[in-house]
């Protein structure tokens, strides 16, 4: 199908692809930039030298970084809340998914509606730290794992995925006097593995990049994610760093700083930036059954 | 795009059907429909063993503190608990309405909020749109990774990024500005930067993930129409306009609902990193009032009244998109 192209069409391909490659360079230059200055002397960047390539190649950065005792802290918490949290919502998600998911369970539009409400209005950020408070989960690993357990949007994109396994190997099962748990441990979840595996990965990377429950619920800097420990160090000593500029030996000070942040913003997220391409697929998979069924 | 694995596809509007419209059916039950009915829940017993902790974990943690919520209207004493404490009715909303802080609030939330609307609502439309005229299928999936990377990064890092990057001093942006003989430019400290800084930087990190939805439901274009089109001479430009915006409208109403559901109601975590005490002017909304006010100030009561009140105006906007939507063009989320 190769018909010829107008020339008002050969014009609209050529803006077309002008402009996504202008797209392409702005999503990628402050993440080459991060790349290029991490492994760079500061005083490079610092004197505006340094546009997209390193300059004057060292690793002090990362050494520096690496001898962060709260970056490994951070680095083993976020992992530890990353597991858990992640298996709590697993759980938690095929537990409601699969009942919804049932044409023959009663009740289920009261459920949906009655949990898609929680969507659109809420009691607000006091009255739910008062609740975690009460119930006695302020610096726990409680606090950052059970609050956010269950997200009705990814319920909802399980739930339509279980509805596409046909009813017919139900009946069957039935027939073969097999219960509905079982049902669901021998044959639901092992049909189940691709949306099983998008969801553990939605919720993983929400555990890794969220700061706000433990900001609001942890004070014991020892159960601190990694999050927290970036904010302090990248967030609120640049705001010092930028208000004490001006003598010798402070500028040397934020030269090192300046240098030590870049390599801790590509220490924290390397792992997702790396294993995200491999993985796109699923990802895109989830959103697109998630956005398809509204 | 291949969605497969067993999933049904269907398009918005029956999708909300689908999710809330089964109560309707449920009412209209006939004596025999109530006996299998029944017979049902004593068949799926087991179903509702296994989603009761569920059930359980959404009062606790969704509906109790709604619950609590009326302790907007009452003097919040710990000792007296939510249901103890003394009534105090609309106190809190009206000091709240004659604070200092009032109007600046509310300008800083709504505006954000509609600056969000008028840039992050479109771009992920437009890019979808071209991504889906590349032919290419490399350059198609180099552009798809790029621009979903972002959506990887962690709020705190690019606040921090944007911190790095615009610095007055150590910034390559400013770097950049002082080349071309320009003055440095203190981004995250001029209140009348904020929210450009804040929308910009929200587009730069969600326009390619936010489009994936759109992606979705072009891909899901019969190519028969656009085959037609061509031979009837249409130009790329008529068969976007033609086809393609049509084809994905649905979905376009259906995200600028969600979209206009939250725009009082600007979320927390960005704009909390990026505030000081420099452009405070400009980033203090409501959410990161109520966060001073209550977690950090202890005013839990009065905190209460002022995220209440944020709550149900969202909600009061979304009902009202929403039922426009279902008037003017019958899709809706409900």
């Amino acid at each position: 199908m190769f018909s010829k192209l107008s020339k008002g069409d050969v014009t609209f391909t050529v803006i077309n692809y002008a402009l996504l490659c202008l797209v392409v360079c702005l999503m990628i230059y402050p993440l080459v930039y991060v790349v290029s200055s991490s492994i760079s002397n500061p005083e490079k960047m610092l004197l505006g030298e340094l546009w997209l390539f390193p300059k004057d190649l060292t690793l002090d950065s990362y050494v520096l970084a690496f001898k962060n005792s709260d970056i490994w802290m951070g680095y083993r918490n976020t992992i530890f809340y990353t597991v858990l949290g992640t298996l709590i919502n697993l759980t938690l998600s095929i537990m409601i998914a699969y009942p919804l998911s049932r044409s023959d369970f009663y009740g289920r539009g009261v459920i949906t509606a009655f949990i898609i409400f929680t969507m659109f209005f809420s009691g607000g950020m006091i009255p739910t730290y008062l609740l975690v408070r009460d119930l006695g989960m302020v610096d726990t690993i409680w606090a950052v794992t059970i609050p956010g357990a269950v997200s009705v949007y990814n319920v909802i994109i399980m739930r339509t995925f279980f509805q596409g396994i046909p009813e017919e190997i139900r009946e069957a099962a039935a027939i073969d006097g097999s219960t509905n748990l079982h049902f669901l441990w021998k044959i639901v979840l092992p049909l189940s593995t691709p949306i099983i595996a998008v969801m553990a990965l939605f919720y993983g990377v929400g555990h890794w990049n969220s700061y706000f429950d433990a900001l609001i619920y942890l004070q014991d800097s020892g159960k601190f994610p990694l999050q927290l420990f970036l904010r302090q160090m990248l967030i609120q000593d640049d705001m010092t760093a930028m208000s004490t500029s001006g003598t010798d030996g402070v500028a040397q000070h934020i030269l090192r700083v300046e240098g030590l942040k870049y390599a801790v913003v590509l220490i924290a997220s390397l792992p997702m930036l790396i294993v995200y391409p491999f993985l796109q697929k699923y990802f895109i998979k989830g959103v697109m059954i998630g956005s398809l069924k509204g | 795009m291949n969605v497969g694995e067993g999933v049904i596809l269907l398009k918005p509007k029956e999708t909300a059907d689908e999710i809330l419209g089964s109560t309707k059916q449920d009412k209209s039950g006939s004596a025999l429909k109530r006996e299998s009915r029944l017979k049902s829940i004593r068949k799926n017993w087991d179903l509702y063993l296994l989603i009761l902790p569920v059930i359980l974990y959404f009062l606790i943690f969704k509906y109790y503190p709604m619950y609590g919520a009326q302790i907007a209207f009452k003097n919040f004493l710990a000792v007296e608990g939510i249901t103890g404490s003394p009534w105090v009715g609309f106190e809190h909303f009206i000091r709240f309405f004659d604070s200092f802080y009032f109007w600046r609030l509310i300008r800083n939330t709504l505006l954000i909020g509609l600056y969000e609307l008028a840039l992050g609502f479109p771009i992920p439309i437009i890019l979808a749109l071209m991504i889906n005229e590349v032919k290419n299928k490399r350059f198609k999936q180099i552009v798809q990774t790029v621009t979903y990377a972002p959506h990887f990064l962690s709020t705190v890092v690019v606040v921090a990024l944007l911190f790095m990057l615009l610095s007055p001093v150590t910034g390559v942006v400013n770097n950049i500005i002082a080349a071309f003989g320009g003055e440095p430019i203190a981004f995250m400290t001029e209140p009348g930067w904020f929210k450009t800084t804040y929308v910009l930087s929200g587009v730069w990190q969600t326009m390619g993930w936010s489009s994936i939805i759109y992606l979705a439901a072009l891909a899901g274009i019969d190519p028969q129409l656009k085959e037609a089109a061509m031979i009837d001479g249409a130009s790329k430009m008529q068969q976007i306009w033609h086809i393609n915006l049509p084809a994905i409208k649905p979905t376009i109403i259906i995200m600028l609902i969600l979209q206009c559901g939250s725009i009082f109601g600007v979320g927390f975590e960005k704009i909390f990193l990026m505030q000081n005490n420099l452009n405070m002017a400009a980033s203090d909304v409501i959410a990161t009032h109520v966060y001073r006010a209550g977690i950090l100030g202890s005013q839990y009561s009065y905190s209460t009244a002022i995220g209440l009140f944020e709550s149900v105006i969202n909600f009061t906007i979304l009902i009202i998109v929403n039922y426009i939507a279902r008037k003017v063009n019958k899709v809706s989320l409900w």
